[in-house]
Protein backbone atom coordinates (compact mmCIF):
# COMPACT_ATOMS: atom_id res chain seq x y z
CA UNK A 1 0.00 0.00 0.00
CA UNK A 2 1.11 3.55 -0.62
CA UNK A 3 3.10 5.48 1.93
CA UNK A 4 0.64 8.32 2.55
CA UNK A 5 -1.33 6.13 4.89
CA UNK A 6 0.16 6.65 8.35
CA UNK A 7 1.73 3.71 10.12
CA UNK A 8 -0.75 3.67 13.02
CA UNK A 9 -3.57 3.07 10.54
CA UNK A 10 -1.75 0.02 9.19
CA UNK A 11 -1.31 -1.24 12.71
CA UNK A 12 -4.97 -0.64 13.48
CA UNK A 13 -5.87 -2.84 10.55
CA UNK A 14 -4.25 -5.87 12.16
CA UNK A 15 -6.76 -8.01 14.06
CA UNK A 16 -5.09 -8.19 17.51
CA UNK A 17 -4.46 -4.43 17.62
CA UNK A 18 -8.00 -3.65 16.55
CA UNK A 19 -9.36 -6.17 19.05
CA UNK A 20 -7.66 -4.34 21.90
CA UNK A 21 -8.51 -0.89 20.50
CA UNK A 22 -12.21 -1.79 20.07
CA UNK A 23 -12.28 -3.40 23.50
CA UNK A 24 -11.04 -0.26 25.23
CA UNK A 25 -13.30 2.09 23.27
CA UNK A 26 -16.51 0.07 23.34
CA UNK A 27 -17.60 0.73 26.98
CA UNK A 28 -17.16 4.48 26.46
CA UNK A 29 -19.26 4.40 23.29
CA UNK A 30 -21.97 2.42 25.05
CA UNK A 31 -21.94 4.78 28.04
CA UNK A 32 -22.24 7.83 25.76
CA UNK A 33 -25.06 6.11 23.84
CA UNK A 34 -26.98 5.47 27.06
CA UNK A 35 -26.33 9.00 28.34
CA UNK A 36 -27.43 10.77 25.16
CA UNK A 37 -30.33 8.33 24.80
CA UNK A 38 -31.58 9.08 28.31
CA UNK A 39 -31.26 12.84 27.73
CA UNK A 40 -33.13 12.52 24.44
CA UNK A 41 -35.90 10.44 25.98
CA UNK A 42 -36.39 12.91 28.83
CA UNK A 43 -36.29 15.90 26.50
CA UNK A 44 -38.49 14.32 23.87
CA UNK A 45 -41.11 12.62 25.98
CA UNK A 46 -41.34 14.96 28.97
CA UNK A 47 -39.92 18.42 28.24
CA UNK A 48 -40.88 19.02 24.60
CA UNK A 49 -44.37 20.49 24.19
CA UNK A 50 -47.05 18.70 22.17
CA UNK A 51 -47.22 19.64 18.50
CA UNK A 52 -50.13 21.97 17.71
CA UNK A 53 -51.13 19.87 14.68
CA UNK A 54 -50.12 16.32 15.54
CA UNK A 55 -50.58 16.39 19.30
CA UNK A 56 -48.38 13.89 21.11
CA UNK A 57 -48.15 11.45 18.21
CA UNK A 58 -45.24 13.42 16.76
CA UNK A 59 -43.06 12.14 19.62
CA UNK A 60 -42.35 9.07 17.50
CA UNK A 61 -40.08 11.38 15.47
CA UNK A 62 -37.42 11.12 18.20
CA UNK A 63 -36.79 7.49 17.34
CA UNK A 64 -38.08 7.33 13.77
CA UNK A 65 -35.86 9.97 12.18
CA UNK A 66 -32.59 8.95 13.91
CA UNK A 67 -33.26 5.31 12.93
CA UNK A 68 -33.92 6.33 9.32
CA UNK A 69 -30.67 8.29 9.22
CA UNK A 70 -28.79 5.37 10.76
CA UNK A 71 -30.25 2.93 8.23
CA UNK A 72 -28.70 4.98 5.42
CA UNK A 73 -25.53 5.94 7.27
CA UNK A 74 -24.76 2.30 8.09
CA UNK A 75 -25.34 1.30 4.48
CA UNK A 76 -22.83 3.96 3.43
CA UNK A 77 -20.30 2.66 5.99
CA UNK A 78 -20.92 -0.86 4.77
CA UNK A 79 -20.41 0.25 1.17
CA UNK A 80 -17.10 1.97 1.94
CA UNK A 81 -15.89 -1.01 3.98
CA UNK A 82 -17.01 -3.36 1.20
CA UNK A 83 -15.06 -1.33 -1.36
CA UNK A 84 -11.92 -1.42 0.80
CA UNK A 85 -12.43 -5.15 1.37
CA UNK A 86 -12.63 -5.85 -2.35
CA UNK A 87 -9.77 -3.58 -3.43
CA UNK A 88 -7.22 -4.19 -0.67
CA UNK A 89 -8.53 -7.51 0.65
CA UNK A 90 -8.28 -6.21 4.19
CA UNK A 91 -9.70 -8.75 6.62
CA UNK A 92 -10.84 -6.07 9.05
CA UNK A 93 -12.80 -4.23 6.34
CA UNK A 94 -14.60 -7.44 5.42
CA UNK A 95 -15.57 -8.00 9.04
CA UNK A 96 -16.72 -4.39 9.51
CA UNK A 97 -18.85 -4.55 6.35
CA UNK A 98 -20.46 -7.85 7.26
CA UNK A 99 -21.10 -6.99 10.90
CA UNK A 100 -22.62 -3.62 9.95
CA UNK A 101 -25.33 -5.34 7.93
CA UNK A 102 -27.38 -6.81 10.85
CA UNK A 103 -27.25 -3.50 12.76
CA UNK A 104 -28.35 -1.62 9.64
CA UNK A 105 -31.15 -4.11 9.06
CA UNK A 106 -32.28 -3.62 12.68
CA UNK A 107 -32.43 0.16 12.25
CA UNK A 108 -34.23 -0.18 8.90
CA UNK A 109 -36.78 -2.46 10.53
CA UNK A 110 -37.29 0.04 13.37
CA UNK A 111 -37.74 2.83 10.83
CA UNK A 112 -40.41 0.91 8.94
CA UNK A 113 -42.35 -0.14 12.04
CA UNK A 114 -42.24 3.24 13.81
CA UNK A 115 -43.04 4.96 10.52
CA UNK A 116 -46.16 2.91 10.07
CA UNK A 117 -47.15 3.41 13.74
CA UNK A 118 -46.79 7.14 13.10
CA UNK A 119 -48.58 7.03 9.77
CA UNK A 120 -51.73 5.38 11.08
CA UNK A 121 -52.94 8.29 13.26
CA UNK A 122 -51.53 11.00 10.94
CA UNK A 123 -52.51 9.84 7.44
CA UNK A 124 -55.05 7.20 8.43
CA UNK A 125 -53.07 4.37 6.86
CA UNK A 126 -50.29 2.05 7.98
CA UNK A 127 -48.50 2.14 4.67
CA UNK A 128 -48.36 4.20 1.52
CA UNK A 129 -46.31 3.56 -1.60
CA UNK A 130 -44.38 6.76 -1.32
CA UNK A 131 -40.83 6.98 -2.72
CA UNK A 132 -39.22 7.28 0.71
CA UNK A 133 -41.13 4.39 2.21
CA UNK A 134 -40.57 2.14 -0.78
CA UNK A 135 -36.85 2.96 -0.86
CA UNK A 136 -36.61 2.12 2.84
CA UNK A 137 -38.32 -1.22 2.21
CA UNK A 138 -35.96 -1.97 -0.67
CA UNK A 139 -33.08 -1.04 1.64
CA UNK A 140 -34.27 -3.66 4.12
CA UNK A 141 -34.32 -6.30 1.37
CA UNK A 142 -30.82 -5.26 0.28
CA UNK A 143 -29.57 -5.68 3.84
CA UNK A 144 -31.25 -9.08 4.09
CA UNK A 145 -29.75 -10.10 0.73
CA UNK A 146 -26.25 -9.17 1.92
CA UNK A 147 -26.73 -11.09 5.19
CA UNK A 148 -28.19 -14.09 3.36
CA UNK A 149 -25.42 -14.24 0.77
CA UNK A 150 -22.75 -13.94 3.47
CA UNK A 151 -24.16 -16.90 5.37
CA UNK A 152 -24.70 -19.02 2.24
CA UNK A 153 -20.96 -19.55 1.81
CA UNK A 154 -19.09 -22.11 3.86
CA UNK A 155 -15.87 -20.11 3.70
CA UNK A 156 -16.49 -16.93 5.71
CA UNK A 157 -13.99 -14.73 3.90
CA UNK A 158 -15.23 -15.76 0.47
CA UNK A 159 -18.80 -15.11 1.62
CA UNK A 160 -17.74 -11.70 2.91
CA UNK A 161 -16.21 -10.75 -0.45
CA UNK A 162 -19.26 -11.92 -2.42
CA UNK A 163 -21.63 -10.08 -0.07
CA UNK A 164 -19.41 -6.98 -0.27
CA UNK A 165 -19.84 -7.05 -4.04
CA UNK A 166 -23.62 -7.27 -3.58
CA UNK A 167 -23.53 -4.33 -1.16
CA UNK A 168 -21.82 -2.19 -3.79
CA UNK A 169 -24.39 -3.16 -6.43
CA UNK A 170 -27.06 -2.17 -3.87
CA UNK A 171 -25.54 1.29 -3.43
CA UNK A 172 -26.00 1.93 -7.13
CA UNK A 173 -29.53 0.54 -6.93
CA UNK A 174 -30.99 2.67 -4.12
CA UNK A 175 -31.01 6.04 -5.98
CA UNK A 176 -32.40 4.34 -9.10
CA UNK A 177 -35.24 2.84 -7.07
CA UNK A 178 -35.93 6.20 -5.44
CA UNK A 179 -36.05 7.93 -8.82
CA UNK A 180 -38.23 5.29 -10.45
CA UNK A 181 -40.74 5.23 -7.57
CA UNK A 182 -40.94 9.03 -7.75
CA UNK A 183 -41.70 8.75 -11.45
CA UNK A 184 -44.23 6.02 -10.75
CA UNK A 185 -45.98 8.21 -8.16
CA UNK A 186 -46.45 11.01 -10.67
CA UNK A 187 -48.05 8.48 -13.00
CA UNK A 188 -50.49 7.18 -10.38
CA UNK A 189 -51.48 10.47 -8.86
CA UNK A 190 -53.94 10.46 -6.01
CA UNK A 191 -52.15 7.87 -3.95
CA UNK A 192 -49.40 10.32 -3.07
CA UNK A 193 -49.36 11.88 0.33
CA UNK A 194 -47.03 14.67 1.21
CA UNK A 195 -45.10 12.83 3.87
CA UNK A 196 -42.89 15.53 5.25
CA UNK A 197 -44.26 19.02 4.78
CA UNK A 198 -41.83 21.90 4.82
CA UNK A 199 -42.02 22.97 8.42
CA UNK A 200 -39.53 24.54 10.71
CA UNK A 201 -38.94 22.52 13.80
CA UNK A 202 -38.67 24.41 17.08
CA UNK A 203 -35.59 24.20 19.27
CA UNK A 204 -37.50 22.42 22.06
CA UNK A 205 -38.10 19.55 19.67
CA UNK A 206 -34.81 19.77 17.81
CA UNK A 207 -32.35 19.21 20.65
CA UNK A 208 -33.84 15.88 21.84
CA UNK A 209 -33.79 14.78 18.21
CA UNK A 210 -30.11 15.68 17.80
CA UNK A 211 -29.31 14.01 21.11
CA UNK A 212 -30.97 10.82 19.91
CA UNK A 213 -29.03 11.05 16.63
CA UNK A 214 -25.82 11.11 18.68
CA UNK A 215 -27.07 8.24 20.85
CA UNK A 216 -27.77 6.01 17.85
CA UNK A 217 -24.35 6.82 16.36
CA UNK A 218 -22.61 5.82 19.57
CA UNK A 219 -24.81 2.76 19.89
CA UNK A 220 -23.75 1.73 16.38
CA UNK A 221 -20.09 2.09 17.30
CA UNK A 222 -20.55 0.04 20.47
CA UNK A 223 -22.56 -2.70 18.78
CA UNK A 224 -20.25 -2.83 15.77
CA UNK A 225 -17.14 -3.13 17.97
CA UNK A 226 -18.66 -5.95 19.99
CA UNK A 227 -19.62 -7.81 16.84
CA UNK A 228 -16.26 -7.23 15.16
CA UNK A 229 -14.40 -8.47 18.23
CA UNK A 230 -16.46 -11.65 18.31
CA UNK A 231 -15.98 -12.20 14.60
CA UNK A 232 -12.23 -11.66 14.84
CA UNK A 233 -12.03 -14.31 17.57
CA UNK A 234 -13.94 -16.76 15.38
CA UNK A 235 -11.92 -15.98 12.23
CA UNK A 236 -8.49 -16.05 13.87
CA UNK A 237 -9.30 -19.08 16.03
CA UNK A 238 -5.97 -20.84 15.44
CA UNK A 239 -3.71 -17.87 16.19
CA UNK A 240 -1.77 -17.36 19.40
CA UNK A 241 -3.32 -14.06 20.48
CA UNK A 242 -6.79 -15.61 20.34
CA UNK A 243 -5.65 -18.61 22.39
CA UNK A 244 -4.28 -16.31 25.04
CA UNK A 245 -7.61 -14.48 25.25
CA UNK A 246 -9.55 -17.75 25.42
CA UNK A 247 -7.33 -19.04 28.23
CA UNK A 248 -7.33 -15.80 30.23
CA UNK A 249 -11.13 -15.55 30.04
CA UNK A 250 -11.56 -19.13 31.21
CA UNK A 251 -9.52 -18.39 34.32
CA UNK A 252 -11.80 -15.53 35.31
CA UNK B 1 -55.97 12.56 36.27
CA UNK B 2 -52.52 12.49 37.78
CA UNK B 3 -49.48 13.79 35.95
CA UNK B 4 -48.23 10.27 35.33
CA UNK B 5 -51.53 9.22 33.82
CA UNK B 6 -51.54 12.21 31.47
CA UNK B 7 -48.00 11.37 30.50
CA UNK B 8 -48.84 7.74 29.80
CA UNK B 9 -51.95 8.67 27.84
CA UNK B 10 -49.84 10.70 25.36
CA UNK B 11 -52.82 12.88 24.45
CA UNK B 12 -54.77 9.87 23.26
CA UNK B 13 -51.95 8.55 21.05
CA UNK B 14 -50.58 6.07 23.60
CA UNK B 15 -51.48 3.10 21.37
CA UNK B 16 -49.08 4.40 18.72
CA UNK B 17 -46.32 6.10 20.69
CA UNK B 18 -45.55 3.41 23.25
CA UNK B 19 -45.44 0.45 20.84
CA UNK B 20 -43.08 2.47 18.65
CA UNK B 21 -40.72 3.03 21.58
CA UNK B 22 -41.12 -0.61 22.62
CA UNK B 23 -40.09 -1.81 19.16
CA UNK B 24 -37.09 0.53 19.20
CA UNK B 25 -35.84 -0.81 22.53
CA UNK B 26 -36.65 -4.48 21.96
CA UNK B 27 -34.89 -4.57 18.60
CA UNK B 28 -31.81 -2.79 19.95
CA UNK B 29 -31.67 -5.00 23.07
CA UNK B 30 -31.86 -8.12 20.90
CA UNK B 31 -29.18 -6.62 18.66
CA UNK B 32 -26.84 -6.10 21.61
CA UNK B 33 -27.50 -9.44 23.32
CA UNK B 34 -27.07 -11.61 20.22
CA UNK B 35 -23.32 -10.91 19.74
CA UNK B 36 -22.74 -11.37 23.49
CA UNK B 37 -24.14 -14.90 23.32
CA UNK B 38 -22.21 -15.58 20.15
CA UNK B 39 -18.98 -14.43 21.78
CA UNK B 40 -19.55 -16.82 24.67
CA UNK B 41 -20.15 -19.70 22.23
CA UNK B 42 -17.06 -18.87 20.16
CA UNK B 43 -14.87 -18.78 23.26
CA UNK B 44 -16.32 -22.07 24.54
CA UNK B 45 -15.62 -23.77 21.22
CA UNK B 46 -12.10 -22.32 21.19
CA UNK B 47 -11.35 -23.64 24.67
CA UNK B 48 -12.76 -27.04 23.74
CA UNK B 49 -10.51 -27.12 20.69
CA UNK B 50 -7.45 -26.13 22.67
CA UNK B 51 -8.23 -28.81 25.29
CA UNK B 52 -8.71 -31.44 22.58
CA UNK B 53 -5.43 -30.57 20.90
CA UNK B 54 -3.41 -30.65 24.09
CA UNK B 55 -4.97 -33.95 25.19
CA UNK B 56 -4.26 -35.47 21.78
CA UNK B 57 -0.64 -34.37 22.02
CA UNK B 58 -0.41 -35.95 25.44
CA UNK B 59 -1.96 -39.19 24.19
CA UNK B 60 0.35 -39.37 21.19
CA UNK B 61 3.34 -38.96 23.49
CA UNK B 62 2.08 -41.67 25.86
CA UNK B 63 1.21 -44.03 22.98
CA UNK B 64 4.68 -43.70 21.57
CA UNK B 65 6.24 -44.39 24.92
CA UNK B 66 3.97 -47.39 25.55
CA UNK B 67 3.80 -49.15 22.18
CA UNK B 68 7.29 -48.63 20.81
CA UNK B 69 9.64 -49.52 23.62
CA UNK B 70 12.27 -50.76 21.11
CA UNK B 71 12.35 -47.74 18.79
CA UNK B 72 12.20 -45.41 21.74
CA UNK B 73 15.33 -46.00 23.79
CA UNK B 74 14.54 -46.24 27.51
CA UNK B 75 17.14 -43.65 28.27
CA UNK B 76 15.02 -40.95 26.61
CA UNK C 1 0.07 -21.73 -30.59
CA UNK C 2 -2.44 -19.35 -32.07
CA UNK C 3 -5.68 -18.49 -30.35
CA UNK C 4 -8.88 -18.41 -32.37
CA UNK C 5 -10.18 -14.90 -32.97
CA UNK C 6 -12.63 -13.30 -30.61
CA UNK C 7 -15.56 -13.59 -32.98
CA UNK C 8 -14.90 -17.30 -33.55
CA UNK C 9 -14.73 -17.86 -29.82
CA UNK C 10 -17.95 -15.96 -29.22
CA UNK C 11 -19.75 -17.89 -31.95
CA UNK C 12 -18.45 -21.20 -30.58
CA UNK C 13 -19.59 -20.30 -27.09
CA UNK C 14 -23.06 -19.33 -28.29
CA UNK C 15 -23.36 -22.46 -30.45
CA UNK C 16 -22.30 -24.69 -27.57
CA UNK C 17 -24.84 -23.26 -25.13
CA UNK C 18 -27.65 -23.32 -27.65
CA UNK C 19 -26.86 -26.94 -28.57
CA UNK C 20 -26.86 -27.91 -24.90
CA UNK C 21 -30.18 -26.16 -24.39
CA UNK C 22 -31.63 -27.84 -27.49
CA UNK C 23 -30.67 -31.26 -26.18
CA UNK C 24 -32.79 -30.58 -23.11
CA UNK C 25 -35.77 -29.11 -24.90
CA UNK C 26 -38.10 -30.03 -22.03
CA UNK C 27 -36.37 -27.50 -19.79
CA UNK C 28 -37.11 -24.69 -22.24
CA UNK C 29 -40.82 -25.48 -22.08
CA UNK C 30 -41.01 -25.34 -18.28
CA UNK C 31 -40.95 -21.53 -17.76
CA UNK C 32 -43.51 -21.16 -20.57
CA UNK C 33 -45.85 -23.66 -18.92
CA UNK C 34 -45.31 -21.97 -15.57
CA UNK C 35 -46.23 -18.57 -16.99
CA UNK C 36 -49.36 -20.02 -18.64
CA UNK C 37 -50.54 -21.64 -15.42
CA UNK C 38 -49.90 -18.54 -13.28
CA UNK C 39 -51.78 -16.34 -15.75
CA UNK C 40 -54.64 -18.85 -15.83
CA UNK C 41 -54.95 -18.65 -12.03
CA UNK C 42 -55.66 -14.91 -11.98
CA UNK C 43 -59.17 -15.03 -13.54
CA UNK C 44 -60.04 -17.88 -11.18
CA UNK C 45 -58.87 -15.87 -8.18
CA UNK C 46 -60.30 -12.48 -9.17
CA UNK C 47 -63.40 -13.41 -11.16
CA UNK C 48 -63.87 -13.24 -14.93
CA UNK C 49 -64.91 -9.56 -15.20
CA UNK C 50 -63.41 -8.02 -18.33
CA UNK C 51 -62.79 -4.55 -16.91
CA UNK C 52 -60.90 -5.80 -13.85
CA UNK C 53 -58.77 -8.24 -15.86
CA UNK C 54 -58.02 -5.56 -18.45
CA UNK C 55 -56.82 -3.19 -15.75
CA UNK C 56 -54.36 -5.67 -14.28
CA UNK C 57 -53.37 -7.50 -17.50
CA UNK C 58 -50.16 -5.59 -18.26
CA UNK C 59 -48.81 -5.87 -14.73
CA UNK C 60 -49.75 -9.53 -14.37
CA UNK C 61 -48.03 -10.50 -17.63
CA UNK C 62 -44.87 -8.60 -16.64
CA UNK C 63 -44.67 -10.05 -13.14
CA UNK C 64 -45.43 -13.54 -14.43
CA UNK C 65 -42.65 -13.31 -17.01
CA UNK C 66 -40.29 -11.99 -14.32
CA UNK C 67 -41.09 -14.91 -11.99
CA UNK C 68 -40.77 -17.45 -14.79
CA UNK C 69 -37.34 -16.01 -15.63
CA UNK C 70 -36.35 -16.13 -11.98
CA UNK C 71 -37.27 -19.82 -11.96
CA UNK C 72 -34.90 -20.53 -14.83
CA UNK C 73 -32.15 -18.20 -13.66
CA UNK C 74 -30.77 -20.64 -11.13
CA UNK C 75 -29.73 -23.01 -13.91
CA UNK C 76 -27.73 -20.40 -15.82
CA UNK C 77 -24.29 -21.54 -14.66
CA UNK C 78 -25.07 -24.57 -12.50
CA UNK C 79 -24.31 -27.34 -15.01
CA UNK C 80 -21.12 -25.55 -16.09
CA UNK C 81 -19.99 -25.33 -12.48
CA UNK C 82 -20.73 -29.01 -11.89
CA UNK C 83 -18.68 -30.26 -14.84
CA UNK C 84 -15.93 -27.69 -14.34
CA UNK C 85 -16.25 -26.01 -17.73
CA UNK C 86 -16.83 -22.65 -16.07
CA UNK C 87 -13.39 -22.84 -14.48
CA UNK C 88 -11.92 -23.60 -17.89
CA UNK C 89 -13.66 -20.49 -19.16
CA UNK C 90 -12.13 -18.40 -16.38
CA UNK C 91 -8.68 -19.66 -17.41
CA UNK C 92 -9.28 -19.19 -21.15
CA UNK C 93 -7.26 -16.51 -22.97
CA UNK C 94 -10.42 -14.80 -24.23
CA UNK C 95 -11.84 -12.03 -22.00
CA UNK C 96 -14.14 -13.65 -19.46
CA UNK C 97 -16.70 -10.84 -19.58
CA UNK C 98 -17.25 -11.36 -23.31
CA UNK C 99 -17.66 -15.12 -22.93
CA UNK C 100 -20.12 -14.62 -20.07
CA UNK C 101 -21.97 -12.10 -22.20
CA UNK C 102 -22.42 -14.83 -24.81
CA UNK C 103 -23.67 -17.23 -22.15
CA UNK C 104 -26.17 -14.62 -20.96
CA UNK C 105 -27.30 -14.08 -24.54
CA UNK C 106 -27.81 -17.82 -24.99
CA UNK C 107 -29.74 -17.99 -21.75
CA UNK C 108 -31.93 -15.07 -22.81
CA UNK C 109 -32.60 -16.72 -26.17
CA UNK C 110 -33.64 -19.99 -24.56
CA UNK C 111 -35.74 -18.74 -21.62
CA UNK C 112 -36.91 -15.17 -22.23
CA UNK C 113 -37.59 -15.36 -25.96
CA UNK C 114 -40.17 -18.19 -25.66
CA UNK C 115 -41.85 -16.18 -22.91
CA UNK C 116 -42.01 -13.10 -25.14
CA UNK C 117 -43.46 -15.24 -27.92
CA UNK C 118 -46.35 -16.42 -25.75
CA UNK C 119 -46.80 -13.02 -24.06
CA UNK C 120 -49.53 -11.94 -26.57
CA UNK C 121 -51.40 -15.13 -25.66
CA UNK C 122 -51.09 -14.39 -21.95
CA UNK C 123 -52.24 -10.81 -22.56
CA UNK C 124 -55.19 -12.03 -24.62
CA UNK C 125 -56.22 -14.41 -21.83
CA UNK C 126 -56.62 -11.33 -19.63
CA UNK C 127 -58.37 -9.30 -22.37
CA UNK C 128 -55.62 -6.74 -22.85
CA UNK C 129 -56.66 -4.53 -25.81
CA UNK C 130 -54.89 -5.51 -29.03
CA UNK C 131 -53.55 -2.01 -29.58
CA UNK C 132 -51.51 -2.21 -26.37
CA UNK C 133 -49.86 -5.55 -27.16
CA UNK C 134 -47.06 -4.05 -29.32
CA UNK C 135 -46.11 -1.76 -26.43
CA UNK C 136 -46.15 -4.74 -24.07
CA UNK C 137 -43.88 -6.68 -26.41
CA UNK C 138 -41.52 -3.72 -26.74
CA UNK C 139 -41.40 -3.35 -22.96
CA UNK C 140 -40.71 -7.06 -22.57
CA UNK C 141 -38.01 -6.97 -25.26
CA UNK C 142 -36.17 -4.29 -23.28
CA UNK C 143 -36.95 -5.48 -19.75
CA UNK C 144 -36.17 -9.20 -20.08
CA UNK C 145 -32.54 -8.78 -21.24
CA UNK C 146 -32.11 -6.32 -18.37
CA UNK C 147 -33.34 -8.97 -15.96
CA UNK C 148 -31.13 -11.63 -17.54
CA UNK C 149 -28.09 -9.38 -17.20
CA UNK C 150 -28.82 -8.37 -13.60
CA UNK C 151 -29.69 -11.95 -12.73
CA UNK C 152 -26.45 -13.23 -14.25
CA UNK C 153 -24.38 -11.06 -11.89
CA UNK C 154 -26.26 -12.43 -8.89
CA UNK C 155 -26.12 -16.02 -10.14
CA UNK C 156 -22.37 -15.60 -10.51
CA UNK C 157 -22.17 -14.33 -6.92
CA UNK C 158 -23.98 -17.42 -5.62
CA UNK C 159 -21.88 -19.75 -7.79
CA UNK C 160 -19.86 -20.98 -4.82
CA UNK C 161 -22.87 -21.80 -2.65
CA UNK C 162 -25.11 -24.82 -2.56
CA UNK C 163 -28.53 -23.48 -1.62
CA UNK C 164 -29.32 -20.50 -3.79
CA UNK C 165 -32.93 -20.62 -5.05
CA UNK C 166 -34.72 -18.42 -2.51
CA UNK C 167 -31.60 -16.38 -1.88
CA UNK C 168 -31.47 -15.48 -5.56
CA UNK C 169 -35.07 -14.22 -5.41
CA UNK C 170 -34.29 -12.16 -2.30
CA UNK C 171 -31.30 -10.59 -4.05
CA UNK C 172 -32.87 -10.02 -7.46
CA UNK C 173 -36.30 -8.65 -6.53
CA UNK C 174 -35.06 -5.35 -5.04
CA UNK C 175 -32.81 -4.85 -8.07
CA UNK C 176 -35.58 -5.34 -10.60
CA UNK C 177 -38.03 -2.86 -9.02
CA UNK C 178 -37.10 -0.06 -11.48
CA UNK C 179 -37.39 -2.37 -14.50
CA UNK C 180 -40.86 -3.52 -13.43
CA UNK C 181 -41.99 0.04 -12.73
CA UNK C 182 -40.93 1.38 -16.13
CA UNK C 183 -42.15 -1.62 -18.14
CA UNK C 184 -45.53 -1.69 -16.41
CA UNK C 185 -45.66 2.11 -16.58
CA UNK C 186 -45.26 2.04 -20.35
CA UNK C 187 -48.06 -0.52 -20.73
CA UNK C 188 -50.36 1.39 -18.37
CA UNK C 189 -49.70 4.65 -20.19
CA UNK C 190 -50.45 3.04 -23.57
CA UNK C 191 -53.66 1.60 -22.14
CA UNK C 192 -54.79 5.04 -21.00
CA UNK C 193 -53.85 6.60 -24.33
CA UNK C 194 -50.97 8.58 -22.83
CA UNK C 195 -47.51 8.90 -24.40
CA UNK C 196 -45.51 5.80 -23.47
CA UNK C 197 -42.20 6.57 -25.09
CA UNK C 198 -40.50 8.05 -22.00
CA UNK C 199 -40.54 4.90 -19.81
CA UNK C 200 -39.49 2.82 -22.83
CA UNK C 201 -36.59 5.20 -23.36
CA UNK C 202 -35.58 4.84 -19.70
CA UNK C 203 -35.68 1.06 -20.06
CA UNK C 204 -33.56 1.30 -23.19
CA UNK C 205 -31.02 3.51 -21.43
CA UNK C 206 -30.83 1.07 -18.51
CA UNK C 207 -30.42 -1.82 -20.93
CA UNK C 208 -27.53 -0.12 -22.76
CA UNK C 209 -25.83 0.53 -19.44
CA UNK C 210 -26.41 -3.05 -18.30
CA UNK C 211 -25.13 -4.55 -21.57
CA UNK C 212 -21.83 -2.74 -21.05
CA UNK C 213 -21.44 -3.12 -17.28
CA UNK C 214 -23.21 -6.35 -16.32
CA UNK C 215 -20.85 -8.79 -18.13
CA UNK C 216 -17.88 -7.06 -16.47
CA UNK C 217 -19.57 -7.22 -13.06
CA UNK C 218 -20.54 -10.82 -13.76
CA UNK C 219 -16.92 -11.72 -14.50
CA UNK C 220 -15.72 -9.99 -11.33
CA UNK C 221 -18.42 -11.72 -9.26
CA UNK C 222 -17.55 -15.11 -10.72
CA UNK C 223 -13.87 -14.64 -9.87
CA UNK C 224 -14.85 -13.83 -6.27
CA UNK C 225 -17.24 -16.77 -5.98
CA UNK C 226 -14.95 -19.39 -7.54
CA UNK C 227 -11.76 -18.27 -5.83
CA UNK C 228 -11.35 -20.75 -3.01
Amino acid sequence: MSSWIPLWLHKLGSPPTFYRFAGSLRPWAMALALLFGAIALYGGLVLAPADYQQGDAYRIIFIHVPSAWMSMFIYAVMGVAAFIALVWRLKLAEVVAMESAPIGAAFTFITLVTGSLWGKPMWGTWWTWDARLTSELVLLFLYLGVIGLYHAFEDRRQGARAAAFLAIIGIINVPIVHFSVNWWNTLHQGSTINVFGQSKISWDMLWPLLSMVLATKFYYIASLFRRVRTDLLALEGGKDWVRKIAESESRQ
Amino acid sequence: MSALQTFLAMGGYAVYVWPAYAVFFIVLIVDSIAPRLRRRRVLRELRARIARQSSRQDRVRQDRAASNPITTPPSL
Amino acid sequence: MSHPGLLTACAAMLRRDLTLAWRRRGDIAMPVLYALIVTMLFPFALGPEDTLLQRIAGGVVLVTVLLAMLLALDAMFSSDIEDGSLEQLVLAPQPLALMLGMKILAHWLTTALPLIVIAPLLAAMLHLPGAVIPVLLLALLLATPLLSLLGAVLVALTAGTRRSGMLLALMLLPLCVPAVIFAAGAVAAAQQGLPWLAPIAWLGAALVLAVVLAPLACAAALRIALDA
